[in-house]
């Protein structure tokens, strides 16, 4: 399958000004995406993830290198029509769900991008509703967003943007400001959208285990790609990642822990229930 | 704190399902032209209490509790009893009925000085009945877009203008939210905001509100790109989700409120001695 999203060589600084040289963030990045992949963008902050992000919808346009979507080069050369068309087809949820909500009611709100994007009333309602049943907030359609709890506020943020129907969700540290109970809720949300529905998912994350939730997990540190494989691949050295500054999910720690002190435990264990029954054959073995 | 500065901002709408609640927004602000023009007609005491019975029936219609109503002018209770009081001394007239070294009252005065309380109470009442008290915020901004809409023709930036409203109406509870907790962060510094007086007070608010702005000037940042991220790219080629159609409860309305406008130009012809 041809590539979905392809970054080549790409370099991005921050331009400079009469004081500041410029700040170079990412140097030199190569990376696929397919069409319908989970990938976790991992790295500590100011590694450069954001930025990423931020390339891949003409939020900003790169210092060198090229950025493609749906094999169409991303440069301040496309028509608005065309950049409206890709920033359309990537969706991008963000941290702070008050800072991405533009109306007083749920529906008007999620109805806001294809307000935008011209779309026929008829067409709007059906895809609200739509939208607020997949991330399973029909109830609240003509709430007003202050009157929701953070979670609930990210999955309206997230109906946003399944309302444009984009083909993929870019979710910048979508979680980062939420709380355990509400983390669960956007994380089963993406991970309905993914499995389900087809969407390409990208998260970015320093959440460990947000990371282990994707197929595919790429480590960026000091503006370079570092790892990229399976979680199980990532994972399954946690003294690299600790030396990127980075942990690894408790499980992983847990048994890297038991196989130092010499137990005979597989590595790369990134699953918690997974890891459970492991531990448990392996204690029974013994006895 | 917050509690209070809730309820000034967002305390105005009480949700209802009357007709005044059911009518189209834009509609309800030509009827409140109308309204404000036909008081102003009024000259004669029958035509005074036409009025006051075409506001009471509005209040009525509107199922707004008679306590949030005066509740809204409770504060204006001061400027109205300074206008009526001048309006009783200032006013000349024939009939003098009271004098006491250089005070003169007439009866056109006393006259006068109550017309224009009940003027002003009136005002105050029908226009909130039909506005703020039943006409939820975002269908107000929606309201008072399509009436401008024509106005986009001379290129005035009138889709511009109702989406910052709607942003406004968006983020004040966020930012009243902010302001609480600033005001909390800086009183665990020991900030003192109760005490001292009028400019001690003042600059004690300026702790308060410099993060306010800088947050603000965060939050707006941040929402420009997600609204960019949403194709947001102006008002061209936008479509609305909800239309808004004239039904036929809204041409009742106009009728019933042109009835009343028209009613108070010919009950000014009827005066009753002699006001």
């Amino acid at each position: 399958m041809s590539s979905f999203i392809e970054i080549k060589n790409l370099c991005f600084s921050y331009p400079g000004d009469a004081q500041n040289a410029a700040v170079p963030v990412l140097h030199d990045i190569n990376l696929n995406i397919k069409k319908g992949e989970y990938v976790a963008v991992l790295g500590r902050n100011g590694s450069g993830k954001s930025t990423l992000a931020k390339l891949m919808n003409l939020i900003l346009l790169p210092t060198s290198g090229s950025v493609s979507v749906n094999g169409k080069l991303l440069s301040e050369d496309l028509s608005d029509e065309e950049c409206i068309e890709v920033r359309r087809n990537i969706g991008m949820v963000f941290q702070n769900p008050d800072n991405q909500l533009v109306a007083t009611v749920v529906e008007e709100d999620i109805a806001f991008g294809p307000e935008n994007l011209g779309v026929a009333p008829e067409e709007i309602r059906r895809r609200v509703d739509e939208a607020l049943r997949i991330v399973g907030m029909s109830d609240f359609a003509r709430h007003s967003p202050h009157q929701l709890s953070g979670g609930q506020k990210q999955r309206i943020a997230i109906a946003g943007i399944i309302a444009i129907l984009p083909e993929c969700i870019v979710f910048d540290e979508s979680t980062a400001m939420l709380d355990p109970s509400g983390r669960k809720e956007v994380m089963d949300t993406i991970e309905e959208l993914n499995r389900n529905r087809g969407i390409t998912v990208i998260t970015i994350t320093h959440n460990m285990d947000e990371a282990v939730r994707a197929d595919r997990v790429v480590v960026v540190d000091k503006g370079r790609i570092v790892k990229d494989g399976t979680p199980k691949q990532v994972f399954s050295r946690p003294e690299e990642l600790w030396s990127l500054g980075l942990s690894v999910p408790q499980v992983t720690e847990l048994f890297d822990m038991l196989r130092c002190l010499g137990a005979d435990l597989p590595e790369g264990i990134t699953d918690e229930e997974e890891g459970a029954k492991l531990l448990f054959e392996f204690i029974k073995n013994r006895n | 704190m917050a509690a209070l500065l809730r309820d000034i901002t967002l305390g105005q709408y009480f949700p209802g399902n009357s007709p005044l609640h059911r009518a189209d927004p834009r509609f309800k602000i030509i009827l409140t032209i109308i309204y404000i023009v036909a008081l102003f007609l009024a000259k004669t005491a029958a035509a005074y209490l036409l009025m006051i019975a075409f506001t009471l029936v509005m209040v009525a219609v509107s199922r707004i509790p008679l306590k949030i109503v005066f509740r809204g002018f409770k504060a204006l209770i001061f400027i109205i009893a300074f206008t009526s009081v001048l309006n009783i001394f200032w006013t000349k007239g024939d009939h003098l009925l009271f004098e006491f070294k250089f005070i003169k009252v007439y009866a056109e005065g006393i006259f006068t000085a109550v017309t224009m309380v009940l003027r002003l109470i009136c005002l105050l009442i029908g226009s909130s009945v039909l506005v703020s008290y039943t006409t939820s915020p975002i269908s107000l901004t929606y309201g008072i877009e399509r009436l401008l809409a024509p106005l986009a023709a001379i290129k005035l930036p009138v889709h511009e203008f109702s989406m910052m409203m709607t942003i406004a109406l968006r983020f004040i509870p966020t930012l009243i939210e902010e302001t609480d907790k600033i005001m909390s962060a800086q009183k665990a510094r020991g900030a003192d905001f109760t005490s001292g007086n009028l400019i001690q007070r003042a600059k004690a608010l300026i702790p308060i509100l410099i993060p306010l702005f800088v947050s603000a000037f965060r939050r707006a940042d941040e929402l420009a790109v997600a609204m960019e991220c949403r194709c947001y790219h102006g008002g061209k080629g936008r479509t609305r989700m909800t239309k808004l159609k004239a039904k036929p409860l809204d041409i009742i309305l106009v009728i019933l409120f042109g009835a009343f406008a028209a009613g108070m130009i010919f009950i000014n012809k009827i005066t009753v001695f002699g006001f």
